[in-house]
């Protein structure tokens, strides 16, 4: 992999756009599809209403427009990077994520719960530690 | 058993889809110019490239279940499980990209399902 200082500040900032409209994206989803209810895919006429319900709603359309924002973001970045290294990377992800459910949504994040996020994070740390790239650039 | 499929179709279908787009940005080669013009000529380059196609198709697949699981889950417990994908991620890793797994790479990857385990428990 490349060092130069300016290829560590594209991936920097592409990957700080990733951890911040992922976790916003999956947030404002969770926020529409509560408002919207349990999906039911069994009866046709209920499933167009849900289709309908989602497609005006104005948060889903946030969450979705965050989420291009982070495809992307992933997208230009994968150009260069090896994904073994982006994937760990973008864990700060998983952290957002819960922080935000926390505070915006209100939702009972447990102690357990925690510790399993910081799990996840420390593991991502472990293999975000190993080399960026083991194959050969095309 | 739904919500299960679900999941599955999240990791399965997410993790195979950023694989397939992985290698299609790696064919279309580095981005260096972020210009507006220059990027809409990247994801032209991109869209040309049939891995990108099937990328796309899994990623579509395994949003729409992302929906259907958050209609029903709280988001702290949906997205931490979605972390599975870091094992489907390695693997992806080393036999479709050819990318090499280290041992302490695999251990990373125990660690984290290790903490996806802890949050299902904790949903309790």
């Amino acid at each position: 992999m490349k060092s130069s200082a300016g290829l560590h500040f594209k991936t920097y900032l592409l990957i700080f756009l990733m951890v911040i409209f992922g976790p916003l994206g999956n947030v404002l989803l969770g926020k529409g599809m509560k408002r919207i209810g349990a999906v039911s895919i069994g009866k046709p006429a209920e499933a167009l209403s849900v289709l309908s319900r989602v497609l005006t709603s104005r948060t889903i359309w946030l969450g979705i427009a965050s989420l291009i924002i982070f495809f992307g973001a992933n997208m230009l970045v994968l150009s260069w990077a090896d994904y073994s290294y982006v994937q760990p990377a973008s864990s700060v992800a998983y952290l957002m994520s819960a922080l935000l459910a926390h505070f915006w949504l209100h939702e009972t994040v447990t102690p357990v719960r925690w510790m399993g996020v910081l799990l996840i994070c420390l593991g991502v740390l472990v293999v975000g530690r190993t080399p960026p790239r083991t194959t050969e650039s095309s | 058993m739904l919500v299960f499929i679900f999941y599955l179709l999240v990791i399965g279908a997410g993790t195979g889809g950023e694989l397939c787009v992985s290698r299609a940005m790696k064919a279309v080669g580095e981005v260096k110019d972020f210009r507006p013009a220059a990027l809409v000529g990247v994801v032209a380059g991109a869209l040309r490239v049939s891995w990108m196609w099937i990328g796309l198709a899994l990623m579509g697949t395994a949003f729409f279940s992302l929906l259907a699981v958050l209609s029903r889950q709280n988001v702290s417990l949906v997205v931490p499980v979605t972390a599975l994908s870091y094992g489907a991620g390695a693997l992806g890793g080393k036999f479709f990209l050819g990318e090499q797994v280290t041992p302490r790479r695999w251990a990373g990857v125990l660690l984290v399902c290790l903490g996806v385990a802890v949050v299902i428990i904790g949903r309790r």
